[in-house]
């Protein structure tokens, strides 16, 4: 099986309507290691140049940049470019079905004064509550039809997945980064991030272990039309733990999919918190509302569109 | 003699007496100072009640109180009783907490580490993952010394056999060690001999090992003296009270989060010298709220960036980021085992028993000895009041039955404590003993041998009922003073004069953050403010009673004045002034939301006094106290207008004795000088104001108003040593503007400003514009021969009085620009509020 090439342009602009005397940022914008992805190129750009950098690797495992701006500057960019190739890694009915009953699961992941196999002691980490993942009674109600007594974890998860994507209504409009889950679960509105956010809680309120993922998702621009830049957006979709399937596998509740080739993961966290892409203090200045833009051409198919590659001019991301 | 105090003293077969055996006995160790307490007159320990009351309202010892409505301060509670400790049984106390000390500090480094505790099953993960406060940018980092834990508090109750248990562990930011050290300054001084006497072991010991174990993680570069500073949350913290008085104690400056500011890899303290950096943060605020970058980002109460530069080992934080997870009462059923595998070593103490509902069999026991059990929230950052089993019935029962089920690893069971009760002096007899449920939260600060050192004493807090089960400062208990007594000689060190070398000599506060000369800058206007208006007010209120009603041509225009000064509201907007003004007076007198009012001034005035409580002397603060006492007990009351003179009469001593203690018991540094240069400015403003709306207004030509102008500079004795005459124009004005020796005239305030200025030119670096300067001799070349012939009650908007007039007004702009240049060049970050933003 061929591995699958991109190019990922993720652009993000501020005009802050005024000078800005200090800012920290902190960046969770480059990929993070994993067995099916290569990262053959990456760079990110940023204007103005940051007074102070530091890198690091977060406790989740993802690389984190820290930057810090002590001059007075009014606007900032950050241009994240990758060149990066996904593995194909399909999980079929047959790994969902072969999965571990969800009630042998939950047993092992709670405490018994025993010491925990290693992989059950990672994925405890995201069996909790979290700042977004609020653990509620109303989540595991929501829930339960999907894991009926013996089901295994991962066609739970699968079913899980299924309801919410026949029963919410994709609208950017119902919410914003902070709305509760709870609210979500009443309102059956939302994005990507809210339905993370739902399934998540519910399979932690069942006692399973959840994790968070961003990254990019390959669009198809309608047929017969140009890839547009900036067309897409970042994406968010959920790991689920099956001990001896596989680990942590993926799912796409927003689009009721198995993640293979078409998913580029960038980050892993308890929730979006940990691992928000740009998050910022700003001392000063007027508005503050951000200007995304994401890119994602696979290299092998298509021809990339004149001025994805060029090197950042100011005045472009208006394009 | 009186029968004794015992023949009343209740005793009680459900808890230990601190103070009584089995079979009703004064224990050994209280026996002198029962039979001392005993001997004192009932009038001898009324004045001694007394003294601890002013104590406490004098010295402003509160605790602020979130329930109350109004945000009010509650004095501090203090019994005057100690709770007294014997040596033996302090010697086990003592090694028992810093074994606990030593204990959580091993802990917090293997799960901000290594983790083996959870490898290992001795804690359950939901303890750590699950708590909010285990505060995930935090794992990995290493702190100077392996130190995690610099300052621990503890909660101690003793059951009926006579055992010391721990009830509750405090390792965010523990509070109560100040208000331990104030009230054992009461305490000792309303028990002199017996402090004496008894071998009570002192506390400096206890402070000074704080002050040497945080100085020795310092990461200072070179020869740098470490910097440390003490980060409150600000003045409407519950125990801001205590902030202000460890760091004056301590001798740390007082600093909130926007004073501190992260550039590359250091915090720097924002002084009005420049950025100095600092190397030791001891925190009162939570760790969540410290860095809005990666932890909460939802309050501006934080250091942005301060994170890294604790990852790079730049910064000591007291106690370490991350170190509230340890509150978590579910821990303690953990600890014995969690002991002897990073210790090696048998607990000391035990815990009082407690089930994590987390754990099957524990939710067994709980639910099947629901009655015998109190049920606490898991994590500290739950929001939830103990609730004792047996008072839950029927829905209630089930609902909270449910809710521990559906969510066990959330809830804690613990037994039920019989706190031990103590002697405690009634309040409400002439003479009598009561007894008091008591519990004890002892202290250990890590010290610079890499070990902790626990405090000889601590806070003993008394519930407010003879049958309470719960001792909450929140909820209006009380405390004591706790004396351990020592068969070794008593320590005689005091912090109040610590040995410094040479190095540590400080000449002047050249560390004054921005924010605290901003307000000393504030405060010396509002104190000259709310001065300006009393004195005016008193003149005019003066003035209407002796004309008995009636509205003379003084009167009339010494109100328009008042209007034209903002100190009475306009007559379009208020049209009772016209009618006499006496209502409109008062109010301005005691209204403190009547834009202008003294009562305003005053609010403002005491406001700017709180942020810089630590900066301030205790007498100082006494006076203050006092003045806003004496306003809100005026407020409450319809005053008269004679008590509203008399009021005012006080309010007048009050400022005049503020203005002394500024003048004689304050260091010439850079703080004073703004206060000095803000005083100065404020009454530069008032007199030229006053006195160019006094030439421009036609009213005060009528009989008496040059007398009025006088008395409203504070010159009319100096006017008539002088002039054994009336007031006439030429000489009044020659004394309140041209006369450059009289405190109260406008050149010698301009003149004063114009060499602070210079000096501040000279130290800080910046020149202002000369725009005062300016104004200042363009005032003094008036001609004032223009003036000799003048006839002053015929003139009308003559060339003069409109000239002179208009110079008056050229400076009070001049004076206006000074403050916003002063803001702009030493206060401007004060103001600004950072904010999140966050981009997906």
């Amino acid at each position: 099986m061929q591995p699958v090439r991109y190019h990922v342009l993720h652009e993000t602009r501020y005009d802050y309507g005024g000078a800005i005397s200090l800012s920290h940022q902190q960046l969770h914008l480059s990929p993070r290691f994993l067995p099916w992805q290569l990262v053959h190129e990456q760079r990110i750009d940023i204007e103005p140049s940051p007074t102070w950098r530091r890198d690091g690797v977060d406790a989740f495992g993802n690389p984190v940049s820290w930057i810090a701006f002590h001059a007075p500057h009014d606007s900032l960019r950050i241009r994240s470019a990758m060149n990066i190739s996904v593995l194909p890694h399909p999980a079929d009915d047959a790994l969902l079905a072969a999965s571990l009953p969800w009630e042998i699961v939950r047993d092992r992941l709670a405490y018994d004064a025993t010491a925990p196999e290693p992989g059950d002691l990672e994925a405890v980490r995201y069996l909790f509550e979290s700042p977004h993942v609020r653990v509620k009674h109303e989540l595991a109600d929501f829930a339960a039809d999907c894991f009926p007594p013996e089901t295994p974890v991962l066609v739970g998860a699968r079913n899980l997945m299924a309801k919410i994507f026949d029963e919410f209504e994709f609208d950017p409009e119902a919410t914003t980064v902070s709305t509760p889950v709870l609210e979500v679960l009443v309102n059956k509105r939302g994005v990507c991030q809210d339905f993370a956010h739902l399934m998540i809680a519910s399979l932690r309120a069942l006692g399973l272990a959840a994790r968070y993922v961003s990254g990019y998702l390959l669009t198809r621009p309608p047929p017969g039309r140009p890839r547009l830049i900036g067309a897409d957006a970042s994406h968010a979709w959920v790991s689920v733990y099956a001990p001896g399937s596989g680990e942590w596998v993926d799912f796409d509740p927003t689009n009721n999919l198995l993640p293979d080739t078409e998913h580029i993961t960038l980050a892993i966290g308890r929730d979006f918190s940990d691992i928000s892409p740009l998050r910022g203090i700003i001392l000063g200045g007027g508005g503050a509302e951000p200007e995304v833009a994401v890119t994602v051409v696979p290299l092998d198919e298509e021809e990339i569109p004149a001025g994805l590659l060029d090197e950042p001019e100011a005045g472009e991301a208006e394009a | 003699m009186a029968r004794t105090l015992l023949a009343i003293y209740p005793h009680s077969a459900r808890r230990y007496d601190e103070m009584l055996t089995g079979d009703g006995n004064v224990r050994a160790h209280w026996r002198q100072f029962f039979i001392h307490l005993d001997s004192v007159a009932p009038e001898e320990m009324h004045q001694r009640l007394e003294f601890v009351d002013r104590r406490i309202l004098e010295n402003g010892v509160t605790y602020n109180v979130y329930a109350d409505p109004n945000g009010a301060d509650r004095p501090w509670a203090l019994d005057p009783v100690p709770l007294i400790i014997p040596p033996d049984e302090w010697a086990e106390v003592s090694a028992a907490v810093a074994q606990r000390a030593a204990l959580l500090n091993a802990m917090l480094a293997d799960l901000y580490g290594e983790q083996r505790l959870l490898a290992e099953g001795l804690l359950p993960p939901a303890l750590v993952y699950g708590q909010h406060g285990y505060l995930w940018p935090c794992q990995g980092i290493k702190p100077p010394g392996g130190t995690w834990l610099h300052h621990y508090a503890v909660d101690l109750a003793r059951s009926p056999n006579g055992r010391w248990w721990v009830i509750a562990d405090r390792t965010q930011a523990p509070s109560g060690a100040g208000y331990a050290l104030e009230n054992r300054l009461i305490v000792s001084r309303v028990f002199p001999e017996m402090f004496r006497d008894l071998n009570v072991q002192h506390l400096a010991d206890f402070f000074r090992d704080q002050q040497d174990g945080l100085s020795s993680l310092a990461p200072t570069e070179g020869d740098e003296t470490p910097h440390i500073v003490l980060l409150t949350p600000g003045p409407y913290n519950e125990t801001y009270f205590e902030h202000a008085y460890l760091a004056r104690y301590l001798g740390y400056p007082l600093v909130e989060g926007q004073d501190l500011t992260v550039r590359g890899d250091s915090v720097f303290l924002k002084t009005l010298r420049g950025l100095k950096r600092v190397h030791v943060i001891l925190r009162r605020q939570d760790d969540d709220y410290c860095d809005p970058l990666e932890l909460r980002g939802d309050s501006a109460l934080g250091v942005p960036g301060l994170l890294n530069v604790v990852r790079a080992g730049r910064v000591v934080v007291a106690n370490a980021l991350g170190s509230g997870l340890l509150t978590s009462g579910a821990l303690m059923g953990f600890l014995p085992g969690v002991c002897e595998r990073l210790l090696g070593e048998r607990l000391a103490m035990p815990s009082v028993a407690t089930w994590w509902c987390g754990e099957k069999p524990a939710l067994d026991y709980v639910k099947k000895h629901f009655d015998e059990l109190v049920i606490k929230p898991a994590y500290p950052t739950q929001r939830m009041d103990p609730v004792f089993g047996f008072e839950l019935e029927g829905d209630a029962r089930a609902e909270m039955l449910r809710r521990i089920e559906a969510r066990p690893h959330a809830y804690v069971a613990q037994e039920m404590v019989n706190l031990s009760q103590a002697p405690t002096w009634s309040r409400s007899h002439e003479r009598r003993l009561i007894a008091r449920p008591v519990g004890l939260r002892a202290y250990a600060v890590a010290n610079a041998d890499g070990g902790y050192s626990v405090m000889p004493g601590g806070l003993t807090r008394v519930a407010q009922g003879a049958t309470a089960r719960i001792i909450s400062m929140q909820r209006g208990g009380a405390s004591k003073d706790t004396w351990v007594l020592t068969d070794g000689p008593v320590s005689q060190f005091t912090l109040l004069k610590p040995s410094v070398g040479v190095r540590d000599l400080v000449r002047s506060g050249s560390n004054l953050s921005s924010r605290v000369v901003e307000n000393l800058f504030w405060l010396g206007r509002y104190s000259e403010r709310f001065d300006d208006s009393a004195r005016l007010l008193r003149v005019a209120l003066a003035r209407v009673v002796d004309a008995g009603g009636e509205k003379t041509p003084a009167v009339a225009s010494i109100l328009e004045l008042a209007e034209r000064l903002g100190v009475l509201p306009s007559p379009e907007e208020d049209n009772e002034v016209v009618e006499g003004g006496e209502h409109a007076l008062l109010e301005a007198i005691y209204d403190p939301n009547q834009p202008g009012s003294l009562a305003g001034s005053i609010r403002s005035l005491m406001w700017s006094a709180t942020h810089v409580r630590e900066r301030l002397s205790l007498d100082h603060w006494h006076s203050l106290n006092s003045l806003q006492r004496e306003q809100q007990a005026a407020q409450k009351k319809h005053p008269t207008l004679t008590e509203a003179i008399a009021f005012l009469d006080r309010v007048l001593l009050v400022s005049s004795s503020l203005n002394g203690f500024a003048m004689d018991n304050m260091t010439r540094d850079d703080g004073w000088r703004f206060l000095i240069i803000g005083r100065r400015l404020e009454r530069l403003s008032f007199l030229a104001q006053t006195i160019a709306s006094f030439l421009r207004m036609p009213s005060t030509r009528a009989a008496g108003c040059l007398d009025w102008l006088l008395e409203l500079a504070d010159s009319i004795i100096t006017y008539r040593s002088r002039y054994s005459r009336s007031p006439e124009l030429l000489p009044v004005i020659d004394l309140l503007v041209f006369d450059d020796s009289n405190p109260h005239g406008v050149m010698f305030q301009a003149d004063l400003l114009g060499r602070y200025l210079e000096r501040m030119a000279r130290e800080l670096g910046a020149d202002h514009d000369g725009q005062l300067s300016a104004a200042t001799e363009n005032l003094r070349s008036f001609n004032l021969e223009q003036l000799e012939h003048l006839q002053f009650s015929q003139c009308r908007h003559c060339a003069p009085c409109d000239e002179l007039a208009d110079r008056l007004e050229a400076l009070n702009a001049a004076a206006g620009a000074l403050s916003e240049w002063l803001a702009m060049r030493y206060f401007t970050h004060v103001g600004d509020v950072s904010r999140q933003t966050m981009a997906v």
